[in-house]
């Protein structure tokens, strides 16, 4: 399932909507940058028959830089993350992940999903859990069971979980797993850390608590952060850039770049207020292609 | 009118019976091998079974088992091979259907009363001594010979070291799908693994307790052990343990009266299960799941309809976090 990428040197022009097709996104290579590349996409396209979600995609984005994926329900921003987990094939065009073909790559790669639940009576204890994070994945039984004890310690410790560390997780309230999460997806000390709507359904303090332990370790050890989420407001003081993505289009840049009437218009083509109050980013208005975007409550994030 | 003539001493007598039972111990070696085999097998798999939420499925393997079981009777050659082929084909199937319980549900619903049909069918057509068609379905202890009991060894080495070799990523598999496969653990292999396992392990049951009863087996001492702890290691182990008193303490019961081991096995561990589920009601009415305190409100999301709410659980039910 985990097919490699279909290396697609064809660059077929789309004839899709041209004016939206802004790419003010990859830094050209002479651009002096720090860090080196975690995640590359070159000339990606991704479709569903013939939904074309995104396509002439090109992305780097490197260690150190906290990046965010924005856009409605069926714009493909789960597809995306899909793409980097190696669980997705791109139909055109190549994407690399710390160098590596996507899934390959898998353990220098944390993965922070939404807040599910578990059931009540689920087998595994808060540090089970983190413990799935450090060797889930390998054969056989545990057999170094004090070293791991040790490390599931330091990370229940690093989010401030150690309180419920054997506290049963079907008992624990949504932010309490969401803190689990980071502490499994940190136990490989990722080069990456892939959030997936990780604060959705969790109350104001805990998404504050949960972005915060998100950021603190890009800053501490320079990995890259990809947050997909439909609100960028929890995260808005950390991130550098946007891929925003709207009905086959998107737009990359910063957040000042990205998040302006003028531009989320265009790319709905639709009138779009961004409106901003004590620093939080309000999006407004009704787009009319209803082709892939639903918002109800005429709110897009 | 009709006289209740129900003689007790006459049924207590035809339960509990240990004339001689010294000299049936000695014969029955065999049994209780077989039983003890069944026993940590059916432990092991069981836990795993409750994980991946399967109960619905074993009972369906089983019926297929049970076919299998009941053609090769009627066509005349070994039974074990005839279940072995029901259950894991039957297995295979549901696999293949579907990854997660709530796919295959519906699935299996539809398969197991062909199943069944398909062996009453076998058993009916078949005209050789009929208590070895009852035993298919209710189980049979005391002809358990030399070659089945190799055949039972075989087969527990086979569930057993597959299960070692694929223990963590199974668990993670089993407990959270969506991360395990993000980490790249090939999710849909692992399952379909198991369910072979799974299908040898029903039709190792089928042979003792029947195809009726294997439920017994493979669910309660599991579902018991996770009455009493959720710490994945000390489930397993108290889960093979309480398979292994209903089994091995079920035969040695049944040794010396004529009746099927099959009441005796699920009796005892279904007083398991009770006695289980009345610690964890007193467990859980005593104390809090929290080792420490927390200055943390201990609902802090309560958007999760899992997680809480259980009234029997005795804790409190959220009434939403407004700590902001």
């Amino acid at each position: 399932m985990t097919l490699p990428t279909k290396a697609a040197p064809t660059i077929h022009t789309p004839a899709a909507q041209p004016a939206t097709r802004t790419t003010a996104s990859t830094p050209p290579r002479t651009q002096p940058e720090p860090g080196r590349a975690v995640v590359e996409l070159k000339n990606a396209e991704l479709a569903f028959g013939e939904r074309v979600l995104w396509r002439d995609l090109n992305l780097t984005i490197r260690e150190g830089e906290y990046f965010a994926v924005l856009g409605s329900n069926g714009t493909g921003k789960t597809s995306f993350l899909k793409v980097l987990l190696g669980l997705l094939p791109l139909t055109r065009g190549t994407a690399s992940v710390t160098g590596e073909r996507p899934g390959a790559a898998s353990r220098h790669v944390g993965y922070v999903p939404q807040q599910r639940g578990f059931a009540p009576r689920t087998p595994l204890r808060a540090r089970d859990l983190v413990a799935q994070g450090i060797d889930g994945h390998k054969w056989g039984i545990r057999v170094r069971r004090r070293a791991v004890n040790h490390r599931v310690d330091e990370l229940l410790e690093k989010v401030g979980a150690g309180d419920y560390a054997n506290a049963p997780v079907g008992l624990l309230s949504g932010g309490e797993q969401q803190r689990l999460r980071i502490a499994q997806a940190l136990a490989t000390d990722p080069e990456l850390l892939l959030c997936d709507e990780a604060l959705l359904s969790l109350d104001l303090n805990h998404q504050y608590i949960v972005s915060e332990l998100v950021n603190a370790q890009r800053v501490k050890t320079g990995s890259a952060v990809v947050f997909v989420t439909h609100d960028i407001n929890p995260i808005i003081d950390h991130v550098d850039r946007i891929l925003y993505l709207a009905g086959g289009s998107f737009k990359i840049g910063t957040p000042d770049e990205v998040m302006r009437s003028e531009v989320l218009s265009e790319l709905y083509g639709a009138d779009i207020e961004v409106l901003r109050s004590n620093g939080r980013i309000i999006v407004t208005g009704r787009p009319d292609n209803t082709h892939h975007i639903s918002s109800q409550e005429g709110l897009i994030p | 009118m009709i006289t209740a003539a129900v003689d007790w001493d006459s049924i207590v007598s035809s339960v509990f019976v240990f004339d001689n039972y010294g000299e049936l111990l000695a014969l029955l070696s065999n049994s209780l091998w077989a039983g003890a085999l069944l026993g940590l097998v059916g432990g092991l798999v069981g836990t795993l079974v409750m994980m991946r939420d399967l109960a619905f499925s074993v009972h369906g393997i089983a019926e297929l088992s049970f076919a299998g079981a009941a053609a090769a009777l009627l066509i005349g050659v070994d039974i074990v091979t005839g279940s072995l082929l029901g259950s894991v084909v039957a297995a295979l199937i549901i696999g293949f259907m579907g990854l997660r319980a709530r796919d295959s549900n519906s699935f299996v619903g539809v398969l197991m009363p062909f199943g069944l049909g398909l062996g009453i069918l076998f058993l009916s057509l078949y005209e050789g001594r009929s208590s070895n068609k009852f035993s298919l379905l209710t189980g049979q202890i005391v002809s358990v010979s030399p070659v089945q009991l190799t055949s039972m060894m075989v087969l527990s080495i086979v569930v057993v070291a597959g299960l070692v070799i694929v223990w963590r990523p199974l668990t993670f598999a089993s407990t959270d799908p969506v991360v395990a496969e993000a980490r790249g653990l090939p999710v849909r292999t692992l399952s379909i693994v198991f369910m072979v396992l799974l299908g040898v392990s029903v039709a190792m049951s089928v042979q003792i307790v029947g195809a009726l009863l294997v439920l017994a087996l493979l669910i309660t001492p599991a579902a018991a052990a996770m009455n009493l702890t959720v710490a994945p290691a000390r489930t397993v182990v108290l889960s093979v343990v309480f398979a292994e008193l209903s089994m091995v303490g079920g035969i040695l019961l049944a040794l010396g009266g004529n009746i099927p081991i099959s009441p005796y096995v699920t009796t005892i561990s279904f007083a398991i299960w009770l006695l289980t589920r009345v610690i964890r009601g007193i467990r859980e009415r005593g104390s809090s799941y929290r080792q420490g305190g927390s200055e943390e409100h201990p609902h802090g999301g309560g958007q999760d309809p899992h997680a809480h709410g259980q009234g029997s659980q005795g804790l409190p039910v959220p009434v939403g976090d407004v700590r902001r």
